[in-house]
């Protein structure tokens, strides 16, 4: 099945990156940007079939690896069909 | 000096490191590859030099920090063992969790490659006791993640124990923003573990150890460790 793993900074974290993106949007004449905060998204495929278990993997992989939860926080989203 | 350098792929920094562990304690370090799972028998320092480990990729160390060699490396720093980390080798030993915090982009967002000023906070420890205490050393840079970020709490506590053992400095030693060139929180350049023998810094002291480049002020580190070493074998 198919899975979404977001990783976001925390909030108060200073973005520097999201920052410059936001200055950029600006110039750019996009009106109402208030702020923007950069993230990744991990598009991950897993051979599971347990929907439980494949959450649980893609837990362990982002505490272990995708995120670094002392600036990070993450989400998992597993879309597609069960099975 | 019983030195072991680890190499990952894509650290540039190694032949650096080797070549001034060599000129200060006169023993050819050892290069210990990542995927090997033991340390060298009778190693008693670990140096995790600079570079761009599995090219930065997630986030600087974070793959790196994963590697076999590792688990090594962590159980011999529980055991007391020395482990020093330079530039990307700090990163790495925050993705490892062997020092809190983390290290993020430089608040300029540039990559910033030039000669710092680090004021030495404290000469009580076997990796500064080459210097004194308030010492201020010219050393390289070359990072683009080098900005030091963790929560209050643990930076309150990094302060309180005195585990600050380098800062960005002015020539003179005082402190001002404009010498805290990447915006690391407090301008901390360097940090010690709880129990004092982890080091991870940004700045290279390996490539100023040498008359023909122009400074020595590198020197101290390695001489210090040398010594240290040296009386406690």
């Amino acid at each position: 099945m198919k899975a979404q793993v977001t990783v976001t900074l925390k909030s108060g974290i200073l973005d520097p990156q999201g920052k410059a993106i936001e200055g950029a949007l600006k110039s750019l004449g996009i009106a109402g940007v208030e702020s923007v905060r950069q993230g990744k998204i991990f598009e991950i495929e897993i051979a599971d079939s347990d929907r439980a278990a494949a959450e649980a993997k893609l837990k362990e992989a982002a505490e272990k690896l995708l995120a670094n939860t002392v600036i990070e926080n993450y989400h998992v989203q597993i879309n597609g069909s069960v099975g | 000096m019983r030195a072991a350098v680890v190499v990952f792929p894509g650290i540039n920094r190694e032949r650096d490191m080797s070549r001034t562990l060599r000129l200060v304690s006169g023993r050819e370090p050892s290069m210990v590859w990542h995927a090997d799972t033991a340390l060298p028998v009778g190693t008693d320092i670990v140096v995790l030099p600079g570079g761009f480990s599995y090219g930065d990729y997630l986030r600087c160390g974070a793959i790196a920090a994963r590697a076999p060699i590792m688990d090594a490396v962590r159980e011999f720093a529980e055991k007391g063992g020395l482990v020093l980390g330079v530039c990307n080798g700090f990163q790495i030993l925050c993705e490892a969790g062997l020092l809190p915090g983390v290290l993020m982009r430089n608040t300029r967002l540039k990559f910033i490659c030039r000669d710092v000023y680090l004021r030495v906070e404290r000469s009580d420890t076997p990796f500064t006791r080459g210097y004194n205490a308030g010492q201020v050393i010219c050393v390289p840079t070359a990072h683009g993640e080098g900005n030091y970020v963790a929560d209050a709490d643990t930076i309150a506590r990094l302060e309180g124990e005195g585990r600050v053992v380098f800062r960005y400095a002015a020539p003179d030693g005082t402190r001002a923003p404009e010498w805290n060139f990447n915006g690391a929180t407090n301008a901390i350049a360097g940090i010690v573990n709880q129990r004092g023998n982890v080091l991870g810094m940004m700045p290279h002291p390996e490539n100023h150890v040498e008359t023909v480049i122009g400074r020595t002020d590198g020197r101290g580190l390695f001489q210090g460790l040398a010594e240290h070493l040296s009386s406690a074998a």
